[in-house]
């Protein structure tokens, strides 16, 4: 069947990587070998028809998501739909803004359905699921700009804390943003909601008409892209201190509406150095740069 | 995929990496960040493949923490890891070491394996196209913008097949011939989709381990054999059930009442004619032209084939069967009154031997070797006395691979080899200016027997370093299908040792 995928495990000897096209999974989970062992297993199983199955409904999955339009086959597929529902009505939005996160949820879901783990997590290039059993924590690291990771902070998500998912969206990473935010990072209940909101509010941190956004129609830079002919941002010049403000602001009310509106726990958003932040998000802003050794380096 | 075509721009390129299949311009790269569009080029920016055991096709995945030990993520002294050529760079034009000479254990005995990427100038493919369908006469140019870079060979059973390249098309004509034909053995050998027009001939797309697409129609079956043999296969699932069947063929088209085995069954005569060569019973040349309709012949109307029925022998109310050798066209007819064949629908007694006919044609499909002769310059990078390297792979002290995959080497001088490109990693083959083909090679034998062959021994690296080096190499798993590379070289040298005892 799938002869692209590649399955190993790190250096470390305790992560494991799965890769497939463009998809890059960290993974790694916590409990007696045997059972770290059983969810490696089954995430592998699992990981080797993710891409296929996504592939097979790709043109759907481009389009803008409504309420009308039938639900698709595939689990992760389903997971993304879900994810932006939520913002049909109001945005354009397709299911891809949350297809990182839906595949860190589903490869998860296979794990904690085949071992007992105390905690795991699914990092999809900084899409994130998490498991956590009673009485564990994960914390995170979060990074600033994507292309030069240093820590902005780090958060703790904790057992009895409703977060499973996290996720970055920005227009310096791997895909398209319509907005101007450095990175915006969200904390949600599942991994997809979170990838899905980051999108949204980071579309947000916006400075409409700017002269020193550079945008271009993403179908320019890449033909098939499910954003079509909508201006990405390129390149984002001097900015004052009340552009950054008011941008960062926009972003805000948004991310502030997600919040009263349940479908996220908290969010930052990182504009030229500046952070705001919405909800309780973690110890911001931290000093020391040392993470927990469980920590994950969220890029 | 429909939906997006309006969108992409001339200058794009597919990226068939993976089911994605973006669309990527210039100078930027796919989804993934690993395959780029240079200057219209598919670029893998990963650029030296390792072939990895451990990461087996089809979901098959080691115990990790089964292990005894830690696994470091190489497994580069065990036997496990092999290093392709692909990527690896060249020796061309100088006598200088193969880029990688890598010696690892297998099963306690040392081996080395030379790694090299060939220029080859004396190169081309051979091209198997499943179809009955005539796509050209013997010896017709085959053209790819207009260029002339192969012709059509001796057919085979059930299939047309092409030669392509070689050294004439290559670098013996004007440079555009010279570029069209190594861009079309890059493209085939790559797995990907080419246009080939065939003079006074058709259009055909041939593309590695695909269907063939003839004059814009996709084959789908090979036929299960000529028009006479069809007959002698299903002679006896036809009797009692119709009093004539003519299996259309360009070839050898079949008449069952005539036909040896309509005989030993007893079918009566039917006063049938045909028109074409008769050559013996029951079996006809030349019913027609060679065309892309029935049995690869130009025939729309079966019944063009067939003269008026003799009298002295025909009845009214014959049942007449005619079929192609693919059971793709089928008529069913009934002589009336002035024993002229009516069209009548097939009974459904008939119907399940006319599919039994298409379920024995197997899949038709386009396969494509590559073959290409390793010259002195290629040899000279393993040996310091280059004709020892072919006497050792001649005495099968050596073993043979292209991107870790079984090659078979013509017997006589040189080292000739022929390789099923799809049986490599993909986008294993690259192509130079001159204009030639790079394709990967490597040779693998015993440590021992390098040393006496005048091999580069101070040059051996261990492949644990050779992994670790570089993080730009590129892991592939080995194909299942494959032989793992070296362990067949363990085998062959053991075969040659037992024999010489």
């Amino acid at each position: 069947m799938n002869e692209r995928a590649q399955i190993r495990m790190l250096a470390d000897g305790r992560r494991l990587h799965l890769h497939d096209g463009p998809i890059d999974l960290i993974v790694e989970a916590f409990g007696s070998p045997h059972q770290v062992e059983a969810a490696y297993r089954a995430a592998s199983v699992r990981f080797l028809a993710v891409l296929d199955e996504l592939c097979g409904e790709l043109a759907y999955l481009r389009t803008a998501c409504s309420a009308e339009a039938p639900w698709p086959r595939g689990a992760v597929a389903r997971r993304m739909v879900a994810a932006v529902m939520p913002y049909a009505a109001e945005y354009f939005v397709t299911p891809m803004a949350a297809v990182a996160g839906a595949v860190a949820e589903e490869i998860l879901a296979s794990m904690t359905a085949a071992a007992e783990l105390s905690s795991a997590y699914v990092n999809d290039g900084g899409d994130i699921a998490l498991h956590l059993g009673a009485g564990e924590k994960l914390v995170i690291g979060m990074v600033e700009r994507p292309d030069r990771p240093s820590l902005l902070g780090t958060t703790t998500v904790h057992a009895h804390d409703p977060v499973r998912g996290i996720a970055t969206s920005g227009w310096r990473g791997r895909s398209f943003s319509l907005g101007i935010a450095d990175s915006v990072t969200v904390l949600a209940d599942r991994a997809a909601a979170a990838d899905a909101a980051a999108t949204i509010i980071a579309n947000a941190v916006d400075l409409p008409g700017h002269s020193a956004i550079v945008r271009v129609p993403a179908c320019e830079l890449a033909p098939d892209s499910d954003l079509r002919n909508q201006p990405v941002t390129q390149a984002v010049g001097e900015l004052t201190v009340e552009d950054v403000d008011q941008a960062l602001e926009a972003g805000a009310r948004s991310a502030q509406r997600l919040l009263r509106m349940g479908l996220i726990r908290s969010s930052a958003l990182s504009l030229h150095g500046e952070t705001r932040v919405v909800g309780a998000l973690g110890e911001l802003p931290i000093t020391a740069t040392s993470v927990h050794e469980r920590g994950l380096v969220h890029a | 995929m429909t939906a997006v075509e309006g969108f992409v721009a001339d200058d794009a390129i597919r990226c068939d990496a993976c089911p994605v299949l973006c669309y990527i311009k210039p100078g930027r790269t796919g989804a993934c960040d690993r395959y780029g569009n240079h200057e219209g080029t598919l670029v893998r920016l990963d650029p030296h493949v390792v072939l990895d055991r451990t990461l087996e096709r089809g979901g098959a995945v080691k115990p990790f923490l089964e292990r005894g030990r830690e696994w470091d993520g190489t497994l580069g002294s065990h036997g496990e890891t092999f290093v392709t050529a692909i990527g690896a760079g060249t020796t061309y034009p100088d006598y200088k070491p193969a880029p990688f000479i890598i010696s690892s254990q297998v099963e306690g005995v040392d081996m080395v394996t030379v790694v090299t990427e060939g220029i080859f100038s004396y190169c081309g493919v051979k091209v198997k196209i499943d179809t009955d369908r005539h796509l050209g006469a013997e010896c017709s140019t085959v053209r790819v913008r207009g260029e002339a870079i192969g012709h059509v060979t001796t057919s085979e059973y059930g299939s047309q097949m092409l030669s392509l390249g070689g050294v004439r098309h290559l670098t013996g004509s004007s440079r555009h011939e010279g570029t069209a034909t190594c861009d079309t053995l890059l493209n085939l050998c790559n797995g990907k989709a080419v246009e080939l027009r065939i003079d006074d001939g058709s259009r055909v797309v041939v593309q590695a381990g695909q269907p063939p697409i003839v004059d814009g129609a996709q084959e789908e079956r090979m036929r299960v054999g000529c028009g006479s043999a069809t007959i002698g296969m299903f002679a006896k699932q036809w009797f009692g059930k119709v009093d004539e069947v003519v299996v259309v063929d360009d070839h050898i088209t079949g008449v069952l009442s005539e036909h040896q085995a309509g005989k030993l069954l007893g079918v009566p005569e039917t006063g049938i004619k045909l028109k074409g060569r008769r050559s013996t019973p029951g079996r006809y040349f030349q019913v027609a032209e060679p065309g892309t309709s029935w049995g690869g012949t130009d025939v729309e109307d079966p019944l063009t084939i067939l003269g008026k029925f003799n009298a002295k022998k025909a009845w009214s109310g014959l049942r007449l069967l005619m079929v192609s050798t693919t059971g793709e066209h089928y008529s069913y007819f009934e002589l009336d009154e002035d024993l002229k064949p009516q069209e009548k629908t097939l009974p459904a007694g008939l119907r399940a031997s006319v599919a039994r006919i298409k379920e024995n044609c197997e899949p038709a499909l386009c396969t494509v070797l590559f073959m290409g002769g390793a010259g002195g310059s290629l040899r000279a990078g393993v040996t310091e006395n280059p004709v020892k390297l072919t006497h050792s792979v001649r005495d099968a002290l050596t073993h043979v691979t292209c991107g870790g995959a079984p090659v078979y080497v013509w017997p006589g001088g040189g080292i000739t080899f022929m390789v099923d490109v799809t049986r490599l990693p993909q986008n294993a083959f690259g192509s130079v200016p001159t204009p030639a083909l790079v394709a990967p090679i490597e040779f693998t034998l015993r440590l021992a027997d390098y040393a006496e062959l005048g091999g580069y021994v101070e040059h051996v690296r261990p492949l644990s370093a050779v992994v670790a080096e570089n993080e730009r190499r590129r892991r592939v798993s080995a194909r299942a299908e494959n032989p793992w590379p070296l362990e067949s070289g363990v085998k062959a040298v053991r075969t040659v040792r037992t024999k010489k005892r």
